[in-house]
């Protein structure tokens, strides 16, 4: 405790901020590294349903999503406004998704493969016809496991 | 190079810190936390073809028949039900043991089917499926508390295992048809 009265009494120095930027630098490093850019730009608007009983997806980099809603409004003059399948960057039909979920297994490890999860993210207006489709099509494809994204919340 | 140096001023980097908040603020307002959240399900395999499916062997007291159609009507056991009492109602039947006739023999043996029409709404069928799933995760809950003390979240693995080997969540979707018929 002696080290820090020494020279008490003759008025409090002025608080070094040099260190100030390191410790921002830091915060900034931080929130850098967590956060995860969007890789896809939405072409379909979704707004996914309420539900109370929901798990948290884990593991994201093995988590291969499929979108379901009608199209944003800038592409509605192009594609309409009945409900549509993207997948990656683009439009896709019930077809393509074996294909897109060969190629999501190509690029992950083979002991990986069993762990991956497929996440359905659709909007809560679209119509169960074009789910059950899809999930016909990841049956076929042997992509087992699903995940219905939803957001918390109380009806 | 030595002579010339000697003349500049050290550069003030008072302003770094500025510089490193503006940066940090922009990283703070995109980041966006949101977790993915949802219902997690296991689809079945597909069905072997030359393996025809007999389910005939299953009672059918232990089904716990659901229908959707394609109005958003449910009709459960071969009644209309509205959607509130969907989970008092699985509850009932899942944790009968055998009391009423109609109902499940135990837990265990007891399943639930869910048909959806091609035209049921999305937020419809999660409801449904948030319901079911409410029903197990609550009489999990009771049980765990029962045996335990504890709640079903808070059990360790061996304890959870127990757990869900007497309520195993079987819910079963039949292979998707035509219930609704205007589609």
């Amino acid at each position: 405790m002696s080290k820090f009265k020494k020279d008490g009494g003759k008025g409090m120095p002025a608080i070094s901020t040099a260190s100030l930027p390191d410790i921002v630098f830091m915060l900034l490093f931080f929130f850098m590294v967590t956060t995860v850019m969007r890789e896809t730009t939405l072409f379909v608007s979704i707004q996914t349903p309420k539900a109370t009983e929901i798990k948290k997806l884990e593991k994201k980099s093995l988590v291969s999503y499929i979108y379901i809603g009608s199209p944003v409004k800038r592409m509605q003059a192009s594609y309409g406004t009945a409900s549509r399948i993207q997948l990656n960057d683009a439009f896709a039909n019930v077809g393509e998704i074996q294909e897109f979920i060969a190629t999501e297994r190509e690029a992950k490890d083979e002991k990986e493969v069993p762990y991956m999860t497929t996440s359905i993210k659709a909007d809560e207006t679209v119509k169960m016809g074009i789910i059950t489709d899809v999930k016909q099509e990841l049956r076929k494809a042997n992509a087992l496991k699903i995940n219905y994204s939803t957001i918390k919340g109380e009806y | 190079m030595a002579s010339k140096r000697r003349g500049l001023p050290e550069i003030n980097a008072g302003s770094m810190a500025d510089i490193a908040f503006l940066l940090l603020i922009f990283f703070l307002v995109t980041t966006t936390m949101d977790i993915d959240t949802g219902i997690a399900r296991k689809l079945p395999p597909m069905p072997d073809e030359d393996q025809p499916e007999d389910d005939s062997q299953i009672n059918a007291r232990n089904i716990y028949v659901v229908l959707i159609n394609s109005s958003n009507q449910l009709l459960v056991e071969g009644e209309l039900m509205d959607i509130s009492q969907l989970k008092e109602g699985a509850k009932k039947f899942i944790d009968n043991n055998g009391v009423r006739e109609n109902l499940s023999e135990n837990p265990e043996k007891a399943i639930i089917s869910l048909q959806n029409d091609r035209g049921t709404s999305y937020k419809m069928y999660i409801r449904v499926q948030n319901e079911l799933a409410a029903a197990y995760n609550e009489l999990r809950n009771n049980s765990a508390l029962n045996m335990f003390g504890e709640r079903y979240i808070d059990l360790n693995k061996t304890e959870k295992k127990e757990i869900r080997t007497m309520y195993p969540q079987k819910i079963s979707e039949a292979e998707p048809k035509n219930i609704g018929g205007n589609s």
